[in-house]
């Protein structure tokens, strides 16, 4: 009956969009507003629903693209840019619109949204984009797969790095989608450079697959193709409203960040996407992220006194207010030598990780039965080689680093020397670590 | 000309074209020109710059020579592109050989639910996929159960083999039906009177006639899984060349060239490919000139020939349409989540879809039906050039538009969005937001499917009918528009549906390229559906929806081929 309603609104939509397009007035919002989004049909629908009628006069045209390719797609056609507004999850992206001078500064009227959530800022400081809802990052698991096959309940990252997780957790590379980018960023940041991808790599030692988009974690989950999953916690409620047997938990390191809406530079109805925002952020707005279908926390407050006891509040609940403190500015100046790190040391030599990994599992089994000093040292030396780095974290902030990847225009090296570099230390190493878990298991047997 | 046998006849052929002849080849040249090489080279250039400055380099190819993990992928994709032929062959030679050559009942549909597998809809044959065979699909599932082990379908390498070659054994399938039926009987009547018979008459006379149709096919699997990523990609098979540069080429913020010249390697090799396969039928003739009769001799199987035959057929149509099986209870399922059938069954998914998806089957409909038309004129057009004409470089028109089967849609996307989207009409849309622009974009990644199916089409064509009308007084395009054409009939309409219903379902450049709901097609609406959890028993009722729709076209055009067969007097 709902969805019925929901095709209908579309429906009508559409027709309304083709006769009120020729309507086009300077001041008062009114005409078509054209939002390149990467949210799914779920999302938008009620949006589009809900502010069409709050909003009388203005349409809502939506184009579906996924981040990377509606960021291309600004990029490409600003010369006649026909986009009023851009709105995804990935603060990174709209970092990059800004640095290209894609975006209009704005300044919201909404009132009733805090400064920061948690320890992120909720808007961008120099006013280019604005966060209308929050989420967080955890785990994600299928039940049934779990039961199948005796996997515990996961609590924190380490827990995923446990023998008995081996070749049952999924992730994306954070170099395509920038929601687990914030993820292994959190973890890096909270657990420090050298712990963090310490962690991080044992994790991915048990990692079953590396997908190349956000959403196909939790499709592999939800499937149960894939045992456990490291998400953003929107994938998991949605989920579970639909139906499907998941849960998910927030480790104790994890952090809550926004997901955002700007306007584009020199957009056709600049009015009606002021409107928008503003109606994002209105409580009307904000209400409808408690939609089954869409679970999004909201960012103004007062709106968690119509969810649910069972809806987590980022504003009052205990966990949250733990999270870490998360550093933009650090974030920033390191995300593309972070993703190129994961791809060149996880990614690319994922196999060869795995195989260590199980050994080294392998040799842990026989150490719980028989403890062996010799063993243990080699294991240790052995898991110290995985975790070594090419880089420190100061040479990883580095400009020289940096310019290598952002197409820099003065000459330095190339990103693919760099990787090159990075791949055949990250080879060499899980050789040789390779060979000191052999002689681990020879000694712990 | 015998008295000066050496020199001479290269320069007397040069001019053996009529002006009509280099009209047509410039056209042809101009159109290809402006819609695939100006935009595909303003994006690609990139990968002969160097960094930091705007001058000319190859050293992004030296670094690409000497990255392992790009050599480690350039023989991963030559290796499976080589095995997914040989399975693909293995599939599609018995559907082709029992359905042409035998009294098989029901052979039309078998061509067309043989077809079926190259229609997999963009994403949500993925999950299909998985359901039914990955790790924890049913069948994993129930061999876990039954017999306590598993089999890795969809594992590594082998998994992108597998899934290959199903996805893409139709491309043999379909262009060497078509030889086939254009193999001249009375060859085999010839051999059979010799004493050829059985396998011997297949392997000796009929299947090398029918050469240049499976080499149209074969080539073109080689080529499309060597520059495929939404396969590897689904399987999180990573290093393979053409997953390589998509990675690149889409990851924001990064301004690194590799992932163009990672292109530019594929359309390097993607052309190497397709001219290795022209030089394989070079100097031979497979013409054959008596057409009366129409097609191989239809035998009827003895009763344990028929057992052997439709279990054959049964099992390899079971195998193949599998991933169709499961999309089609993915649509009807309520929650299907690591269980060997789905928990219960719902209609809402398509009470959902109902509504919003009559603007997408038209807009497909259009969209691919104009993309395939133009495909076809195109394909006769480079094929009769390059084969029936001296003109000099005719064989670029050929691997240009094969060239276009190794970029991206995402490059061609971006290509088009770069060099149209300044140019404005009168009232100031932009060029690029018109769907025609979406057309152009399928006709042009389609092109090379309906290229090579009328190419092997024209090869089996003799050159003296032609002649023959020819000195009966027929001008030259009165001979291609009474005779070649109609004898090219069934390799244009095999082009016709392979361009048709691969377009209908494309998704890359469309995505780049829809400017409004109102404008996309069904793989744009798929996709729309496919992000979220409650999305997927939408997208798949979707997806449905547009097999369907292509299996429907594709079984009226095999009833035309037959029912043209028969016109021709056919006997049997």
């Amino acid at each position: 009956m709902l969805n019925r309603r929901v095709a209908l609104a579309a429906t009508l939509g559409l027709s309304l969009s083709a006769s009120l397009a020729t309507i086009a007035l300077a001041q008062a919002p009114s005409g078509k507003v054209t939002v390149v989004t990467s949210f799914s049909k779920d999302v938008t629908d009620p949006f589009k629903k809900a502010f069409e009628k709050a909003v009388p006069g203005v349409t809502l045209e939506v184009q579906n693209r996924n981040t990377n390719a509606g960021v291309k797609y600004v990029e490409e056609t600003k010369s006649n840019n026909q986009v009023d507004l851009f709105w995804a999850s990935a603060p990174d992206a709209f970092e990059v619109l800004k640095g290209k001078k894609l975006l209009t500064a704005y300044k919201p009227k909404a009132t009733g949204i805090p400064e920061k959530i948690g320890s992120y800022p909720i808007n961008d400081p120099q006013g280019f984009y604005f966060g209308f809802a929050a989420s967080g990052y955890g785990i994600m698991w299928n039940d049934r797969y779990a039961k199948a096959n005796k996997l515990p309940e996961p609590k924190d990252w380490q827990d995923l790095a446990k023998p008995v997780f081996y070749d049952h957790v999924s992730i994306a590379s954070p170099a395509r989608s920038g929601t687990t980018h914030l993820t292994v960023e959190t973890i890096l940041q909270g657990e420090g450079w050298e712990k963090g991808w310490r962690i991080l790599k044992e994790m991915a030692g048990n990692f079953r697959s590396i997908t190349d988009r956000s959403f196909g974690v939790p499709e592999a989950v939800n499937s149960g193709q894939v045992g456990v999953g490291i998400v953003i916690d929107f994938f998991a409620f949605s989920a579970q409203a639909s139906g499907f047997p998941v849960k998910f938990v927030y480790p104790t390191v994890t952090t809550v960040v926004p997901a955002n809406v700007g306007i584009i530079a020199n957009p056709p109805n600049k009015a009606a996407a002021e409107a928008f925002i503003e109606f994002l952020l209105s409580p009307t707005g904000q209400e409808v992220l408690l939609d089954p279908g869409i679970r999004r926390l909201p960012v103004n407050p007062e709106v968690y006194a119509k969810a649910g006891a069972d809806y987590p509040n980022p504003f009052t609940d205990p966990r949250f207010q733990k999270m870490i403190g998360f550093d933009v500015d650090k974030s920033e100046a390191r995300t593309a030598v972070v993703d190129t790190l994961f791809d060149q040391l996880i990614s690319f030599q994922l196999d060869a990780l795995k195989g260590v990994t199980k050994t080294l599992h392998e040799v842990d089994a026989a150490l719980a039965k028989k403890p062996n000093p010799q063993a243990k040292a080699l294991a240790d030396e052995a898991r110290n080689l995985i975790a070594a780095l090419p880089v420190n974290q100061v040479q990883a902030g580095s400009p020289e680093l940096r310019g290598a990847f952002t197409g820099a225009k003065e000459k330095g090296a190339r990103q693919a020397e760099i990787e090159s570099q990075w791949a055949s230390f990250a080879r060499d190493n899980y050789a040789k670590a390779k060979a000191k878990a052999e002689e681990a298991l020879k000694a712990a047997k | 000309m015998t008295a000066v046998p050496t020199l001479t006849p290269p320069r007397a052929r040069r001019f053996a074209a009529t002006p009509g002849q280099i009209a047509l080849a410039l056209a042809i040249a101009a159109f290809l020109l402006m819609f695939l090489v100006l935009p595909v080279a303003t994006v690609i250039y990139v990968a002969f710059t160097d960094k930091g400055t705007s001058t000319f380099t190859l050293v992004n190819f030296y670094d690409f020579f000497r990255t392992e993990l790009f050599m480690r992928s350039l023989w991963n994709s030559f290796y499976v592109s080589a095995m997914s032929v040989v399975w693909a062959s293995v599939f599609a030679l018995p559907l082709a050989y029992l359905t042409t050559r035998f009294v098989f009942r029901g052979a039309a549909l078998v061509q067309t639910l043989g077809f079926l597998p190259l229609i997999m809809p963009p994403f949500v044959g993925a999950v299909a996929m998985q359901l039914f065979f990955g790790r924890n699909g049913s069948v994993n599932l129930l061999l876990d159960d039954w017999f306590g082990f598993k089999i890795d379908f969809m594992e590594g390498l082998n998994g992108v083999i597998f899934v290959q070659s199903i996805h893409y054994f139709p491309f043999i399938l379909i262009n060497l039906s078509a030889a086939l039926r254009n193999v001249d009987r009375a060859m085999e009547e010839a051999a059979q009177n010799l004493g050829s018979s059985g396998f011997r008459l297949f392997r000796r006379i009929v299947f090398p006639l029918a050469m240049p149709g499976y080499l149209a096919g074969a080539s073109l699997v080689f080529v499309k899984v060597f520059d495929d990523l939404a396969t590897p990609l689904l399987l999180n098979v990573k290093d393979m060349l053409a997953p390589q540069a998509y990675l690149r080429v889409t990851s924001i913020g990064i301004a690194d060239p590799m992932g163009y010249v990672i292109s530019v390697v594929l359309i390097v090799a993607s052309v190497a490919a397709m001219w290795l396969s022209a030089r394989a039928l070079k100097g031979r003739d497979y013409a054959t000139t008596q057409r009366g009769g129409g097609g191989l001799a239809k035998r009827v199987m003895t009763p344990w020939e028929a057992v052997l035959g439709y279990g054959t057929v049964i099992l390899i149509l079971a195998l193949v349409l599998a991933p169709h099986l499961g999309l089609l209870l993915l649509s009807f399922a309520t929650i299907w989540s690591f269980a060997p059938l789905p928990d219960a069954y719902t209609l809402a998914h398509y009470g959902r879809v109902f509504g919003e998806s009559s603007v997408y089957i038209k807009n497909t409909l259009i969209y691919a039906s104009l993309a395939g038309g133009i495909d076809i004129v195109l394909g006769v057009a480079i094929a009769y050039l390059v084969l029936r004409t001296k003109l000099i470089g005719r064989e670029w028109l050929d691997w240009m538009a094969s060239a276009a089967l190794a970029i991206p849609g995402v490059v061609l996307g971006i290509g088009y969005l770069r060099t149209f989207y300044g140019v404005t009409l009168p009232d100031g849309t932009p060029l690029a937001s018109l769907w025609i622009t979406i057309v152009l974009a399928l006709a042009i990644r389609r092109l090379p499917y309906a290229l090579r199916a009328c190419y092997a089409a024209l090869q089996q064509i003799s050159v003296s009918l032609e002649e023959a009308a020819e000195n009966l007084g027929a001008t030259k395009s009165r001979t291609v528009r009474r005779v070649v054409v109609p004898l090219m009939a069934g390799g244009i309409l095999a082009g016709f549906v392979t361009s048709f219903s691969t377009a209908a379902v494309e998704l890359s450049a469309t995505l780049m390229l829809v400017q409004s709901n109102s404008d996309a097609p069904l793989a744009y609406g798929l996709y729309v559906f496919m992000q979220s959890a409650a999305g997927r028993g939408p997208g798949a009722a979707l997806g449905v929806v547009a097999v369907i729709l292509v299996a429907a076209c594709t079984f009226l055009s095999h009833l035309i081929i037959e029912r043209s067969q028969k016109a021709k007097g056919l006997g049997h």
